[in-house]
């Protein structure tokens, strides 16, 4: 995008298994037992069509979400932080360091299970989308950390 | 009564708050309980004849216990009859000092103190009330002690308005003829012309619908109304703080936007109002809650209405430059995703500030000061890929005017635009004398 292109860091993979299990869980299980169910209540031929869709849909899921892993990216550059994300909407942010606030690392649960956080940044503006929702533990500690030494050396007034 | 020396003496609020404030609690109450329906007139005897005087006295209990005093850093107020406060605003991060005075407060000769706070949420109105003199006084003082402690409210060094330059003047010929030309009124106008055939061929269905219809035009009545009792009178004017807004006629708002926290800007041109020539110019600042608690529906306005030659050069005194020309037209390609705004979709660059237009039945001129610009963004639909279009967004820190957007411009020219103003913004950023708080 610039003159020279950032080195665009992607997100952890362990995001992407995460994800894929989510996937399985949230569309695959409830598509298995009503396949189930409408077998066992309606025809054993209906139940197969429903099984089909079910795995259809899984499938379908699973590529959307592995597009959506493989678009998220972020590079920092001298002066700031950028970010690229999405599939259908494709959104690059630009967050100067000056402009940072503050730097939430989040992890659930889940995210601890698989070395996950969660990095948020805020400026002074609500709007300000700036997520990175995977990277390893000790990357998302790494970036906070230097984000917040950068924010502050060039902290501006509102 | 307001201290001659730092940290002195504690000074009292003026004799006549509790009355003030007793009343406008017994007011709220009564309001409540009616809106709930009295049954009997017992009980309103009884409230009477108990509760304003307890009202009453507690406000008196609660006057002798508050005091305040300033002090070179900070102004420190002691309240509270049961539970005691000790409230010390920091005048380093004070950002902005009003004077209010309500409609009974004005016929008393009282005024409220409010302030803004950096980082804070709301408004505080740590005291209420004091007389209107005492309360100017203690105005300049803070915003004197605040520049000195290196506040962004700005060094007062005038002691009265007479020092300040009016530059604008609303007159109220126009204040009225520009809330009835408003699509809210035109389409009570309509909507009530259109009972008058009703009138006509079913006379007894008038009344119901009249019934039917009575919320919305009172909604709509009243949202007029109470913009011209806010906006009445406006009256800008220039003051070594920035600009001084004075207007309304039943509380008399006095408001002041430093100019350097001015986060965007935004100049309206309703398509009702392009024949005479208005415009309404709107302005964001940080640190101002918008809202107050207030019925007022734009604590944000700079100028309510007015001819546009005198719009754009308030703006220009507000952004201590000359407007940017905005002279980028949209690629032919928007025009398949904007058919009928796409000619006006249109942006320009200058050193110091963005200006993106857009909107075909209400013209709209958004100005951001490069250096305030806080994120940045590009952001690319699935048919504005087909096109090659892309849209450009600009956060702020506003609140009311939150972004501005730089619509479907061509793909290279949005990557282009998003370089620019990285590079603008940060360029803008750099000659920082001190940090300022927030």
């Amino acid at each position: 995008m610039p003159h020279d292109e950032p080195a665009w860091l992607g997100l952890d993979p362990a995001l992407l298994r995460l994800r894929r299990w989510e996937c399985l869980v949230v569309v695959g299980v409830p598509g298995l037992l009503g396949a189930l169910a409408v077998g066992g209540l309606v025809g054993p031929v209906e139940g197969v069509a429903v099984l089909l869709a079910a795995a259809v849909l899984t499938g379908m899921s699973v590529v959307a979400a592995t597009r959506r892993f493989t678009t998220w990216a972020y590079a920092e550059r001298e002066d700031d932080l950028l970010l690229r994300r999405g599939v259908l909407v494709r959104r690059t942010s630009v967050v100067p360091y000056g402009r940072m606030q503050y730097v939430d690392v989040t992890a659930g649960p889940l995210d601890r299970r698989m070395g996950l956080a969660k990095v948020v940044l805020h400026t002074a503006a609500a709007a300000t989308d700036a997520v990175l929702p995977g990277l390893a533990t000790g990357e998302a500690e790494r970036l906070r950390d230097r984000l917040a030494a950068l924010g502050e050396a060039r902290a501006a007034g509102v | 009564m307001a201290p001659e020396s730092p940290g002195e003496d504690w000074s009292r609020l003026h004799p006549l708050s509790p009355l003030l404030r007793g009343g406008r609690l017994l007011a709220v109450v009564i309001a409540g309980l009616a809106g709930q329906g009295l049954r009997s007139p017992e009980v309103l005897g009884w409230l009477l004849g108990v509760g304003a005087p307890t009202a009453v006295l507690y406000a008196g209990v609660a006057w002798r216990t508050t005091r305040y005093r300033l002090t070179p850093t900070e102004l420190q107020v002691r309240s509270g009859v049961l539970q005691r406060r000790d409230r010390r605003v920091p005048l380093a991060r004070l950002q902005s000092v009003d004077v209010v005075r309500p409609l009974v407060g004005r016929v008393l000769g009282l005024a409220e103190l409010r302030l803004e706070v950096a980082g804070g949420a709301d408004t505080e109105a740590p005291l209420a009330y004091l007389a209107d003199a005492d309360a100017q006084r203690l105005r300049m003082r803070l915003l004197a002690r605040a520049g000195a402690a290196g506040a962004g409210a700005g060094a007062a060094q005038a002691d009265d308005d007479d020092e300040e330059a009016v530059l604008v003047t609303v007159p109220t010929g126009a204040l009225v003829t520009s809330v009835l030309l408003s699509v809210p009124a035109l389409l009570t106008l309509v909507v009530l012309l259109g009972v008058v055939p009703v009138g006509f061929l079913r006379p007894r269905a008038v009344p119901g619908l009249l019934a039917t219809l009575t919320p919305l035009l009172l909604g709509t009545v009243s949202q007029g109304v109470r913009r011209l009792l806010s906006e009445y009178d406006f009256t800008v004017a220039e003051s070594p703080d920035g600009l001084r807004l004075r207007h309304g006629l039943l509380e008399t708002r006095a408001q002041t936007i430093p100019l350097d926290r001015v986060q965007a800007v935004r100049v309206v041109a309703p398509l009702l109002w392009r024949r005479r020539g208005w415009v309404r110019v709107e302005v964001d600042v940080a640190g101002y809650a918008s809202g107050r608690g207030e019925q007022s529906t734009n604590t944000s306005a700079l100028l309510p209405v007015g001819p546009e030659q005198l719009a754009l050069a308030l703006v220009d005194r507000v952004l201590r430059a000359p407007l940017p020309a905005a002279d980028r037209p949209a690629p032919p390609a928007a025009r398949w995703r904007a058919p009928l705004s796409a000619r006006r979709l249109r942006v320009g660059l200058s050193d110091a500030h963005l200006v993106a237009t857009s909107g075909v039945v209400t013209t709209t001129t958004d100005v951001v000061p490069l250096a305030k610009v806080q994120s940045l963004r590009l952001v690319q639909g699935p048919w504005q890929r087909r096109l090659g279009l892309a849209s450009v967004t600009v956060d702020t820190a506003g609140r009311r005017l939150p972004r501005a957007v730089a619509r479907h411009r061509g793909r290279d020219d949005a990557e282009a635009l998003l370089e620019a103003l990285t590079d603008g913004a940060r360029r803008a950023r750099r000659p920082k004398p001190m940090s300022a708080p927030r």
